[in-house]
């Protein structure tokens, strides 16, 4: 069974979102996706400083068998991404929600957190 | 869905189980390249029990399969041994490839694809209707494939003694070893009854062998430069063009067999498959078009290789020298090398 943290948020596509005390959304895929997608071998991630619209592709994640587009769950500006996935992108299938996360947010609009999946509705959908 | 025997122990064992051609079968127990790097550095066992074994009897088999196939089965008739051949249509198109194994005393069994497998009973049964030989499609069989480095270490705790040399076989009552494969490792094919399989499977299991999924296997062909039939050769190709000219013995002049006539017509097509690789980031899959110094063509297969940590796979080009290549992989250029499809021999 993959594991669904109760403090995240999700998006449909199997995108986690960590709300920060700092206001900041950080993203990653879920160990749901990760499964899915088998070992993987490439990330593709966006530049900081851009703006990016809530559910826009901003990275991909590539796996042996596929390749995946991931969206932001929010709107706002890249502030950081995870850069050791570059060398080591099976950190993701290690770590889904620590070390593999992908990239940071500061949300243009934080109300936008309340249209996401919480863990209960996520497992429902990824059963 | 059809299950193989083994299909318990696949979930018992951690298998992703997926839908192949209308089998429930493993995909990966894990990580497809922790088991694609097992098989290259140590030893590995799959259950391909889903694939179709024909076995064929009368006193007229030779006759039959020198009709029927475009490689020909006299040069392994003076000992047990294993020939691979596509099988053609009469447009000398491909309708599949199988391994055929001559048992000794002109007693044959066939090994193919699992998609093909009602196309190839029903074509074998026609095809042999005019000679005295029967083809029948053997239901509940196992098959086993041990390869990798360490297979033949691992084969003597089960047949204590044996040794092989590539593509040659021995049987035991009625349980077949043949070295052949679909990996590029050493390695070994055991055909045998479902529980025979398991005495041999559960052995394998116990001394530590790991099993290994369809994933990797694929991998594991692909580094090898192995055709898999619907991807890198279908009915709208002919061996020519599909990297088998080797696989085509015309040495007996007089030998007619079905195919041979419109085969010949293309002997002299620049179209063929080739190696390319990358050192760029990102994957190409199959059905990316390629162009190239003189030419262009389509990925017929692409994966990452877990042995060269790069981007490879096969494409069939419409020229014999491929040079400066690129394809477009989401809106950027990937340029490319060709090389040899066996990458395992070529890309070191």
């Amino acid at each position: 069974m993959a594991n669904i943290p109760e403090n995240l948020k999700y998006l449909e596509s199997h995108e986690w979102a960590k709300i920060e005390d700092d206001g900041t959304v950080t993203v990653g895929i879920s160990d749901h996706a990760q499964e899915l997608l088998g070992d993987i071998v490439f990330v593709e991630l966006p530049q900081v400083g851009s703006s990016i619209e809530k559910q826009a592709d901003v990275a991909v994640v590539e796996s042996v068998k596929a390749a995946s587009d991931v969206y932001s769950p929010v709107s706002g500006e890249i502030i950081a991404t995870n850069e050791n996935l570059e060398n080591a992108p099976e950190t993701i299938n290690s770590s889904p929600y620590n070390d593999g996360w992908f990239f940071k947010i500061k949300p243009t609009n934080i109300e936008e957190v309340a249209d996401l999946l919480d863990a209960e509705a996520y497992k429902q959908l990824s059963e | 869905m059809n299950k193989t025997y083994l299909n318990a122990y696949h979930k018992d064992a951690g298998g992703s189980l997926v839908d192949f051609s209308g089998w429930e079968m493993p995909i990966n127990y894990g990580s497809q390249i922790n088991e694609h790097n097992e098989v290259r550095t140590n030893a590995g066992v799959f259950d391909v029990s889903h694939m179709a074994v024909f076995n064929l009897s009368g006193p007229q088999q030779v006759d039959f399969l020198k009709s029927l196939l475009p490689n020909d089965v006299s040069k392994i008739l003076h000992s047990k041994r294993a020939l691979y051949t596509p099988l053609l249509n009469e447009e000398g198109m491909i309708l599949d490839d199988l391994i055929v194994y001559h048992l000794g005393d002109n007693n044959f069994k066939i090994i193919s694809n699992c998609a093909t497998r009602e196309q190839n009973d029903d074509w074998f049964s026609k095809r042999s209707s005019s000679f005295e030989c029967k083809v029948e499609l053997q239901k509940n069989s196992s098959i086993i494939a041990l390869q990798g480095p360490n297979s033949q270490k691992l084969i003597q705790e089960i047949f204590p003694g044996l040794e092989l040399k590539p593509f040659h076989l021995e049987e035991f009552d009625n349980t077949m070893v043949a070295t052949t494969g679909y990996t590029g490792e050493q390695g070994y094919e055991i055909i045998s009854s479902e529980a025979d399989g398991l005495i041999i499977w559960s052995k394998l299991i116990a001394l530590g062998v790991s099993p290994i999924g369809l994933a990797a296997r694929d991998t594991l062909r692909l580094e090898a430069g192995f055709n898999l039939y619907g991807s890198d050769m279908t009915s709208a190709n002919h061996p020519y063009e599909s990297n088998l000219s080797w696989t085509i013995d015309l040495t007996d002049e007089l030998r007619n067999f079905i195919g041979k006539k419109k085969l010949l017509t293309y002997k002299d097509s620049p179209s063929t498959l080739h190696g390319f690789y990358t050192e760029e980031r990102g994957v190409l899959r199959s059905g990316s078009t390629i162009s190239c110094d003189g030419g262009s063509g389509v990925i017929t297969s692409g994966t990452w290789s877990p042995t060269f940590k790069k981007n490879i796979g096969f494409c069939r080009l419409d020229t014999k020298n491929p040079i400066n290549g690129f394809a477009i992989l989401r809106e950027r250029q990937i340029n490319l090398n060709f090389c040899k499809t066996n990458f395992l021999k070529y890309l070191q």
